[in-house]
């Protein structure tokens, strides 16, 4: 593992697996991540495409309920922790050290090993389907229904762990960007003066500092319960079933905000850029996510009104959740008045990022309906939720993204994607997702239950249900015009010179691809908005700086993570040995990798 | 683990490890704080015995309490004098705080397997569900603990624990603090206070 | 009071026609609606669909400012050739002081009737109320009314005008009671009782359904609710707390349907009388009550109308009709079955 030198092209040129497998090189483990999450989003729209098949009708039998079951919960549970969490990593990992000039996340190899757990714990969740047994209790896997006693299978093993094992990739990306941005930012970048990307992901990784031990917990007693007869979620030993729902929405509604902060952050550095003009109100922006952030954590029981827990709960809870449309409110209007005024360019980036605002106002504000719990309980797990979450994760985050994918895509890969092809996915993908989502509210308010794998036609909700599968048929039409673009760009793709939208930001210094070293000299800058100010940073030259290293690679993280999901897996299967070897491997590893070289 | 700073700098002139290594202690108080507020919600709400007034020995558990307390001092002694470069007081201090947290362990070892033989386990009732899993997690991270200790020991022993090297030391001091720190917490809520109605 | 409701349920009326017309018009739907929230008859009802648009009004008004200020400023300040980049303006506290404090208007607006419902329901009087023990099985309804000593499943029975007190449980996994068209929803957790509590207004048929995930059949989880007068309910009741017909005034078919329902099979767990109860004949507790099985609107937890062939390809594989359902095939012939339909809807 020596450090080797660098050569400004390495990124393009060694394309050999093992140095893929042992990078750690930030730019190297975002496009692992940004390419595996984006197959996972396409397993997760597949599964989409299946559940709008079924319920194209009414009485529809294309698939069976089991299969029904085991598809929602594994479409929700894939979108959100294997390809929209993921995603914005994929972002955090190549983008932030750019933004703050620096030349490496903090600690590479604990970078690489939170890659490797990501993508094993994925190709464990989904291993079910190979073992008929995908998990089938829902997204949120209330218990009692997780049980043992009423899931027998291992299905909901395979989730429960899952769920753990990327927990811990989660958390510890969370340190390393915590301690990056906290530490290794450029002199003269201050907190003030950071990106707002990466300012939400800031925000964003104290979220999951915060929340994904309290749903680690929750999974450990579930582990108990169903392998050594604990009696966690036991109402016949006295146990109360709504301790699964506190903790598991303790952590599920902070969830919802790590997952649109970073779009939030995305966002806020597309629209100045095509409006030519810096973004309007910055501090109030950073405020406001914080404030998000924080608030965020006060709300969890709205997701439980229908549960009984009494006026007074109601009451606060309700309030609180509604008070979190103040914070966001306003970045809503600092980004129009960042366009008022303007020069606005309307590129791909610059469209989905006002599609972003406008779709999720209204899922913001079918989110305020929500928080209203006497009304909740006619809108609670009906089509209205799914209507509501479809808008702020897909209409919210993953227009933010796929502008944000268009945005960084020539400084990450030194070609732009076609613009003719994004604006076809754009129109495609503005009109699907409304025909699809839309007509969801209705269907909800006039009594279609969520999770039903089949519905009587005197409901009288077929129509809209038809039209909600032909909008679904358009996205994901929509995204393979994205894949395809992604194919075509490859090989003739237009290519990017260092700032080819023209942007403000430090990552647009340098040459597109980024050299491996980053920054040849160490950034100094002077505004929050270098490349537009005069003299708001130093010139940073092509040429390698002499001499310099940049962390080599590293095997260990790979095992290591190879190690823990092996001990899962031991667990799995209840095999003492299998769990004792993993740990073996996974303890042997930590320690090699404690004691590698591994000098910068 | 090593630095990724451009030349040495950092923002705020703090170890990037120390920093990093908070923000992990603030997800374990989560953790913890979860652990412990699961505990206080079922306490008393177990609808069979034993419970906790029948079994559990305060005395007993006072002592290793305080043979934890003990290897706290231990361990900043063993940090000043790895500071101060006494490799012969590093190894006397880092190997008693890894054995006093050894000792706890055996305790807790005990404690388990009497409470086992009384006819509490994990799927007995609620109490023996949120103290196992409680108390089972604290004793993971002592020995985790314990064999971090253990490593610096030995690397202290081959004379690889230099001064320059005290932040590694800082570190796993930090982690035997917090690991005590919780340990007061639980002893005071499930041992101190204990509440709900008598057997 | 009853005024304002009347001129209330009218505007409210006008409000979903204006909206939904549009939308249904598109999507080519129409129908009763049967488990609509749009068209409530209780008071409850009205409050919470009252609340509901009255949030969605005032969120229609922030969607077009929203929508209004985007597309006037994407029409605006497009950028136009030659245009000199702007200035650089990087905040104005007044409007932003303005645009914080005018959703903090929008919400006290929305909180205050909000939290005035929520205490409104909380505080309803439930003294002459009629109670109703509701249990939720996977995947079908108990109903239990301690009052009349009567147990029945899956049609709901309410008297018009008298305030009802569901009172909520489950017998297994987590269900959540939903009935649109009379009240919100309610979930049913194992070791809680949760309240539902509401006036029923009209007479006529409703429909519902559970609406929490609850495991394989959740979908097939429907039931039916029939709200009588005052006069018809008692019909009802007394109906119901009659007992079964005596075995000698069957006719043969019914006569080998009661036999067969009697029968002790392999596995003893097959047998109807494990899981079912008939007064005077079996006890099960595992299966719905079967006492007055022909008076029942469906079959199997509203999945099916209760119809002879429809009894008859339940008992045959249950399975097949609901998907994981808790009974078992039973292995029974073509005669048995008959012999049961009949006998079954003969228990009215
Ligand atoms: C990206 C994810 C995301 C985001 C950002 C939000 C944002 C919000 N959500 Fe949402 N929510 C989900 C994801 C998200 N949600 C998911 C996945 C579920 C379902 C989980 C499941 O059951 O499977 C859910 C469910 C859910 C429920 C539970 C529904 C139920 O099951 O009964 C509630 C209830 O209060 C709620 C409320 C809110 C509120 C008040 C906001 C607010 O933050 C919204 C604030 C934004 C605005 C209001 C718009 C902009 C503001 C203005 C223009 C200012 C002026 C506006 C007003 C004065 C109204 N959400
Ligand atoms: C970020 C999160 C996210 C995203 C992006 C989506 C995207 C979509 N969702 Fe998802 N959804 C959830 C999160 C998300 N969903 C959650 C959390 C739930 C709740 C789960 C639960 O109840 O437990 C849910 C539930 C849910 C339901 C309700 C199921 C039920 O209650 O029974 C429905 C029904 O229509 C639905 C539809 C869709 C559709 C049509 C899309 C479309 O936008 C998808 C578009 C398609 C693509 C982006 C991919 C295109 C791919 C292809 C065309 C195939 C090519 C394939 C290969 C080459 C392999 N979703
Ligand atoms: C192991 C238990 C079990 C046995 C044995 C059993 N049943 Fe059932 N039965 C159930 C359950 C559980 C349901 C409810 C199923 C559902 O709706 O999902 C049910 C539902 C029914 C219903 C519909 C009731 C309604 O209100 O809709 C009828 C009728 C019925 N059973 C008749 C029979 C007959 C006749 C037999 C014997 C030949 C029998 N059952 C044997 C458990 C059993
Ligand atoms: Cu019962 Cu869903
Ligand atoms: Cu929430």
């Amino acid at each position: 593992m020596e450090a080797t030198a660098a050569t400004p092209d390495s990124l393009e040129s060694s394309s050999r697996l093992w140095s893929w497998i042992t990078t750690t090189d930030h730019k190297r483990i975002g496009i692992l991540y940004g390419a595996t999450a984006f197959v996972f989003l396409l397993i997760g729209g597949l599964e989409a495409m299946l559940i709008r098949w079924q319920l194209m009708k009414p009485d529809n039998d294309f698939v069976s309920a089991e299969t029904f079951n085991e598809l929602f919960t594994m479409h929700g549970t894939t979108m959100i922790f294997l390809a929209l969490m993921p995603l914005s990593a994929a972002f955090f990992n190549f983008i932030i050290p750019l933004q703050i000039g620096a030349r490496d996340v903090a600690f590479p190899r604990l970078n690489a090993f939170s890659y490797w757990v990501f993508l094993l714990g994925g190709l464990f969740l989904n291993a079910s389907f190979l073992f008929g047994a995908a998990p089938d209790a829902g997204w949120f896997g209330y218990a009692n229904l997780t049980s043992i006693q009423y899931s027998p299978g291992v299905n909901i093993d395979f989730w429960a762990m899952g769920l753990q094992i990327l927990g811990i990739a989660s958390l510890a990306a969370a340190f390393n960007f915590i301690a990056t941005i906290i530490n290794m930012r450029a002199p003269g970048m201050k907190l003030m003066r950071m990106p707002v990307f990466t300012w939400m992901a800031f925000i964003t990784q104290f979220i999951i500092v915060t929340a994904f031990p309290v749903i680690t917990v929750a999974l450990v007693f579930l582990m108990f319960d169903r392998m050594f007869g604990a009696n966690f979620y036991n109402p016949n030993a006295g146990g109360d079933l709504l301790l699964w729902q506190h903790l598991f929405w303790l952590f599920g509604h902070p969830e919802v905000y790590i997952l649109i902060l970073p779009t939030m952050g995305m966002v806020s550095e597309i629209l100045p850029t095509f409006s030519r003009k810096p973004l309007f109100g910055y501090p109030v922006i950073v405020y406001s996510g914080i404030l998000i952030g924080t608030i965020g954590w006060g709300v969890w029981s709205h997701h439980m009104f229908a549960s009984g827990m009494g006026a007074a709960a109601d009451t606060y809870f309700g309030a609180a959740s509604m008070l979190i449309a103040i914070p966001t409110g306003v970045k809503i209007f600092n980004w129009i008045a960042t366009m008022w005024g303007g020069k606005i360019r309307f590129t791909t980036p610059m469209l989905f990022s006002i599609a972003f605002i406008m779709l999720f106002t209204i899922g913001g504000i079918s989110g305020v309906m929500h928080a209203s719990p006497p009304t909740d309980l006619q809108q609670t797990d009906t089509y209205f939720v799914v209507a509501h979450l479809h808008y702020v994760l897909f209409g919210g985050a993953f227009m933010g993204i796929f502008g944000a994918i268009y945005y960084w895509w020539p400084k990450v890969f030194g070609r732009l994607l076609n613009e003719r092809l994004g604006k076809l996915h754009f129109w495609l993908a503005f009109i699907g997702l409304n025909v699809t989502f839309f007509p969801m509210h209705l269907i909800g308010m006039l009594g279609m239950p969520r999770r039903v794998y089949t519905y009587s036609a005197e409901l009288g909700v077929g129509g809209m249900n038809l039209a909600a599968t032909i909008g679904a048929l358009t996205l994901g039409f929509s995204t393979l015009v994205l894949v395809y673009n992604i194919w075509h760009t490859a090989a003739k793709g237009e290519k990017a010179g260092k700032n080819p939208w023209g942007a403000a930001t430090l990552e647009w210094a340098m040459s597109s691809p980024p050299p491996v070293y980053n920054f040849s000299v160490i950034p100094e800058v002077t505004s929050r908005l270098p490349l537009w100010t005069v003299g708001g940073m130093n010139e940073i030259p092509d040429v390698p700086p002499e001499p310099i290293h940049v962390p080599g690679g590293s095997y260990w993280p790979v095992l290591a993570a190879l190690g823990l999901v092996g001990f899962f897996t031991g667990a799995l299967m209840h095999s003492l040995w299998v769990a004792l070897a993993a740990a073996a491997v996974l303890v042997v590893s930590v320690f090699k990798w404690a004691f590698e070289p591994f000098e910068m | 683990m090593s630095t990724a700073a451009i030349g040495h700098y950092t923002s705020t002139g703090q170890d990037t490890r120390k920093i990093a290594f908070w923000t992990f202690i603030g997800s374990e108080c989560m953790l913890f704080g979860t652990l412990i507020a699961t505990y206080l919600s079922y306490e008393g709400k177990s609808v069979v015995g034993p419970t906790p007034q029948e079994i559990l020995n305060i005395p007993l558990t006072s002592v290793s309490t305080f043979v934890l307390l003990m290897s706290s001092l231990a361990m900043v002694l063993a940090l000043a004098a790895v500071m101060r470069g006494d490799t012969r007081y590093s190894k006397v201090w880092l190997a008693t705080t890894a054995v006093l947290g050894a000792v706890f362990l055996v305790f807790q070892a005990f404690e388990f397997t009497q409470f086992v033989d009384e006819g509490l386990k994990i799927s007995t009732n609620l109490f023996g569900s949120t103290f196992f899993v409680l108390t089972g997690c604290h004793g993971l991270h002592v020995l985790v603990g314990v064999i971090w200790l253990a490593t610096l020991l030995i690397m202290s022993a081959r004379g690889k624990l230099g001064p320059e090297k005290a932040m590694n030391v800082e570190i796993a001091g930090l982690y035997w603090h917090f690991v005590d720190v919780v340990w007061i917490v639980i002893f005071t809520v499930v041992y101190l206070i204990q509440r709900g109605p008598a057997a | 009071m009853n005024l304002d409701r009347r001129s209330f349920r009218r505007a409210n009326q006008l409000a979903v026609l204006a909206s939904a017309a549009l939308l249904l018009g598109l999507a080519g739907c129409q129908g009763p609606f049967p488990q609509s929230t749009f068209s409530a008859t209780t008071e409850l009802g009205e409050d919470l669909s009252g609340l509901f648009w009255m949030i969605f009004w005032w969120g229609v008004a922030v969607f077009a400012v929203v929508q209004v200020g985007l597309i006037y400023v994407m029409i605006r300040f497009r950028a136009r050739p030659d245009q000199p980049d702007p200035a650089p303006i990087h905040g104005h506290t007044a409007l932003e002081i303005a645009w914080t404090l005018a959703p903090a208007m929008i919400i006290v607006f929305i909180a205050v009737p909000t939290i005035q419902v929520i205490w409104k329901e909380a505080g309803t009087d439930t003294a002459n109320a009629l109670q109703v023990q509701v249990i939720g099985h996977q995947w079908w309804w108990e109903y239990r009314y301690p009052e009349y000593g009567i147990v029945t499943a899956n049609d709901l029975h309410l008297p018009q005008g008298r305030p009802v007190e569901l009172q909520l449980t489950s017998a297994d996994v987590i269900h959540s009671f939903w009935l649109p068209r009379l009240a919100g929803k309610r979930d049913m957790i194992l070791g809680r009782t949760n309240r539902l509590v509401f006036t029923p207004d009209s007479v006529g048929e409703f429909w519902g359904q559970c609406a929490e995930y609850c495991g394989t059949s959740h979908a097939n989880m429907r039931f039916r609710a029939f709200v009588h007068t005052a006069a018809d309910f008692d019909s009802w009741v007394a109906e119901q707390t009659s007992a079964p017909a005596a075995a000698e005034t069957l006719n043969d078919l019914e006569r080998r349907g009661l036999a067969a329902y009697r029968e002790v099979r392999t596995p003893a767990s097959n047998s109807c009388i494990a899981c079912h109860a008939i007064q005077g004949i079996s006890a099960g507790v595992l299966g719905p009550d079967l006492n007055h099985m022909g008076s029942r609107s469906t079959v199997a937890g509203g999945t099916l109308e209760n119809t002879a062939d429809n009894l008859a390809a339940w008992l045959r594989d249950p399975a097949a009709v609901k998907p994981g359902s808790l009974m078992p095939n039973t292995g029974l012939t073509e005669s048995e079955i008959a012999g049961l339909v009949a006998y079954l809807h003969s228990l009215r």
